[in-house]
């Protein structure tokens, strides 16, 4: 497959900037934040479902647009240039994708109809403590009658605050198989603790104590759940990817244009060779950046062998050069780059944020190496 | 139609590979560990071993040397798309570029775009055949990054040009037959303006070359002297006085020839040789802060591979990415340098031995001495970020 988005993909990507740029500026961020950290805006969301985007993935099966992840990935990388919120890295991205990978049909074609047209929102709690180490679960099903019960505590829930369904990973009783099951949000016994952190998003950690889970409110089967779970997680990760690409870009962007406008010396800094070569190893890096984001969105679409080594690539070059990218970008600005005026800070601060989120650099150097066995 | 011309170079590639595997040597699909296993022509080129020779006759015979100059020229005529699926069929038996001749990478290209159609016929084949190898001069005492600022003078005689000057760092000088040459037709303008681009035989009467040794202890360059050598007006090549165009020209795919676009051979993978000589420990490097860096290095360099690609893939569908010539020399050389520097830790005492038999004479030590010029020739690390900062971020000069 040839290392270029075709037509329609890129016709997605011109009308996501379009829609953006009118509807989620940077300043409609900045507002949110400014209205005591508003975990989003209702009325957008609603505008993007219209946009078909909670359907791009969804096969056509199930009434989806079966877009592929390149197209997800255009309106990530066109979200990220935005630092736009929404809810659509926890229903769309990491539910939509779990649930596709399940074989309970009716559960799946529920939820799928639900979030196609706005009316739920879902997320994936997985993390336990305080880095991503998927292999650390101490989450546990157990059965109890006619029902099973969950407990447990899950970290860094991404929109755990506003998700009307959290989809939970735990041990069965014996440890030997991972479960993912629905869990409706008002059930009895969750206990949320809601966290903004930097970038003014909202997190959760959340408990079960006894939640009772229905018997066919299981995504997984017969022990699928985790290769579920891990295929999920690589997916995230290159969505994830797309955004710090949309992020790295707009920040580099508006840095070297600001170069280009600001006098000292009475010459325009950009003029200085100290900042030109930095300016430059920049430039070269986000053409790498590019180039693994989107190999790895197509090793999505093309259910490439490949795609765990594929993802940790992208997590861990998108996540090395944001966050040097983010750091020129605030350096170059002086003074006014770590003022809250100026939105420069923004990118920083959901830099850090998304670095580590689904692993670091350093966790994914670490897989990688565990790939080619040394 | 789309499917008619889709069907075409998928015969294509199936030919291509059966071919290849048919007629490609089994040696010629190593990777190369020097530049001394690479056939490179010329009046006096040897063939280091009868498989290589094959493999070059083989070639020649399929015109696929230089498959993408047209037919006239030697070459075999194959569209661009044809052309990469031949070097996505040769990277992946890795097979060996069957001839390297810097007629082929650097001057072929300069002069399909600059030179009369008498010079092309006349010069272009005979690079294709290996008759002719080829040499640069480009930099002088004087004139290195600042490379418009050349002296080396071309005085016009009527019917030839006296020329007479000094380059410095021509590449396999002493091996070339024929070097093409900046010089200087008018030193009354600007120094950019006055730059001519001439093709001359290094038989003639007044050049002499004396190697230039290296801290690897090798002399793959030279210093070439012009002593009052005569030049047939027939040599020029492109506009009087209007050789920096052609200069620059050349430079982009000098660039690109250093950053090893194109190369179809197979890299080692220095993982394999880190877990060959490496102890482990659970598996896992011992070394676990030099773990990180390989794995690094190889992301690097497998995304930058993937970067090669996607450019390609764009050029091709009539897409510009913007990611020029001078990025590709800046990263791949770059990456050649990282590597040697992480197998001198992987190899330990024994990568900086530099006599013994066991180290075919200092192979790795010398190669890693021999990868610090790669960030200086061809346009150093900072002239190619120059160029960046200028031309593609737009980056003011005042």
């Amino acid at each position: 497959m040839a290392l270029i988005i075709n037509e329609e993909q890129q016709m997605l990507k011109e009308s996501t900037k379009e829609f953006l740029d009118l509807k989620s500026p940077i300043s409609s961020m900045r507002k949110l934040r400014n209205n005591n950290f508003q975990t989003y805006n209702k009325e957008l969301w609603m505008e993007m479902v219209e946009m078909g985007w909670t359907a791009l993935t969804i096969p056509e099966k199930y009434n989806g647009l079966n877009f592929g992840y390149v197209g997800l990935g255009q309106v990530f990388e066109e979200m990220g240039r935005k630092l736009s919120i929404s809810p659509i890295i926890s229903t769309v991205l990491m539910s939509t994708t779990l649930i596709s990978l399940s074989k309970n049909e009716i559960l799946k074609s529920n939820l799928f109809k639900e979030i196609m047209n706005g009316t739920k929102l879902s997320t994936v709690a997985h993390d336990e403590g305080v880095h991503h180490n998927p292999e650390i679960l101490n989450s546990l099903i157990s059965k109890e009658g006619d029902f099973f019960v969950l407990n447990g505590k899950k970290n860094f829930v991404i929109d755990g605050s506003i998700s009307d369904y959290l989809i939970v990973t735990a041990n069965n009783e014996s440890g030997s198989n991972v479960l993912i099951c629905v869990v409706d949000s008002k059930s009895t016994g969750v206990e949320y603790n809601n966290k903004v952190h930097m970038d003014s998003r909202t997190y959760s950690d959340i408990t079960f104590n006894n939640v009772k889970i229905k018997n066919d409110n299981f995504l997984s089967f017969e022990g699928d759940g985790k290769l579920i779970l891990e295929k999920t997680l690589d997916i995230t990760r290159i969505g994830l990817a797309a955004e710090m690409l949309g992020n790295i870009q707009e920040a580099f962007e508006i840095t070297v244009n600001y170069l280009k406008e600001r006098e000292q010396f009475g010459v325009k800094i950009g003029s200085f060779q100290a900042l030109q070569h930095r300016c430059a190893l920049m430039f070269g890096e986000i053409e790498l950046c590019k180039s693994i984001v989107l190999k790895a969105l197509q090793a999505i679409d093309s259910n490439d062998s490949s795609l765990s080594k594929y993802s940790s690539l992208a997590k861990a070059k998108l996540g090395s050069i944001l966050q040097l990218v983010s750091n020129e970008a605030v350096q170059m600005h002086g003074g006014i780059g770590v003022t809250d005026d100026a939105d420069i800070g923004f990118f920083l601060k959901r830099a850090r944020v998304v670095q580590s989120m689904l692993g670091d650099s350093n966790f994914h150097l670490d897989k990688l190496a565990k790939i080619k066995n040394y | 139609m789309e499917t008619k011309v889709n069907t075409d170079l998928t015969n294509f590639r199936m030919e291509t590979r059966k071919w290849l595997e048919d007629n490609c040597p089994l040696s010629m699909r190593e990777p190369t560990k020097d530049p001394s296993q690479l056939y490179w022509g010329g009046r006096n080129g040897e063939f280091s071993s009868d498989d290589q020779k094959l493999w070059f006759e083989r070639m020649l015979e399929k015109k696929w040397i230089v498959p993408y100059w047209k037919v006239k020229y030697g070459g075999g005529g194959l569209s661009i798309e044809k052309n990469n699926i031949l070097n996505q069929e040769m990277g992946r038996l890795g097979c060996r570029k069957p001839h390297y001749n810097f007629g082929i990478s650097m001057l072929g290209p300069a002069m399909l775009k600059f030179a009369s159609e008498e010079q092309k016929l006349n010069y272009l084949p005979d690079i294709v055949q290996g008759k002719i190898r080829w040499c640069q001069g480009y930099s002088e005492p004087n004139a290195g990054s600042d490379l418009a600022n050349l002296q080396t003078k071309a005085e016009d005689k009527g019917d030839y040009f006296l020329v007479t000057g000094s380059k410095v760092w021509t590449s396999y000088a002493e091996k070339a037959d024929w070097i093409f040459c900046l010089v200087r037709t008018d030193s009354s303008c600007s120094k950019h303006t006055g730059i001519s681009f001439l093709l001359i035989d290094m038989a003639s009467e007044g050049v002499s070359t004396r190697p230039i040794k290296l801290i690897s202890g090798k002399s793959p360059f030279c210093e070439t002297f012009f002593d009052s050598v005569k030049v047939p007006k027939a040599n020029l090549v492109g506009t009087l006085n209007d050789g920096w165009t052609i200069a620059k020209y050349l430079l982009t795919h000098e660039r690109q020839m250093i950053g090893g676009i194109g190369e179809t051979d197979k890299k080692l993978h220095i993982s394999n040789e880190a877990i060959n000589v490496m102890s482990k420990n659970n598996g896992i490097l011992s070394d676990t802060i030099l773990r990180s860096k390989i794995s690094e290095f190889e992301m690097n360099e497998e995304i930058f591979d993937l970067t090669i690609r996607r450019t390609m893939d764009e050029e091709k569908s009539g897409n510009n990415s913007g990611a020029a010539s001078s990025f590709f020399k800046y990263y791949g050389t770059e990456l050649n340098i990282q590597r040697e520097e992480l197998r001198l830790k992987i190899n330990g005492f024994s990568s900086t031995e530099w006599n013994s038999k066991a180290s075919e004479n200092g192979k790795q030590a010398r190669y890693f001495c021999r990868t610090k010029g790669n960030s200086i020739e061809g346009g150093t690390h900072e002239v190619q970020l120059n160029i960046i900062a200028k031309r593609i971020l737009g980056l003011p000069t005042k």
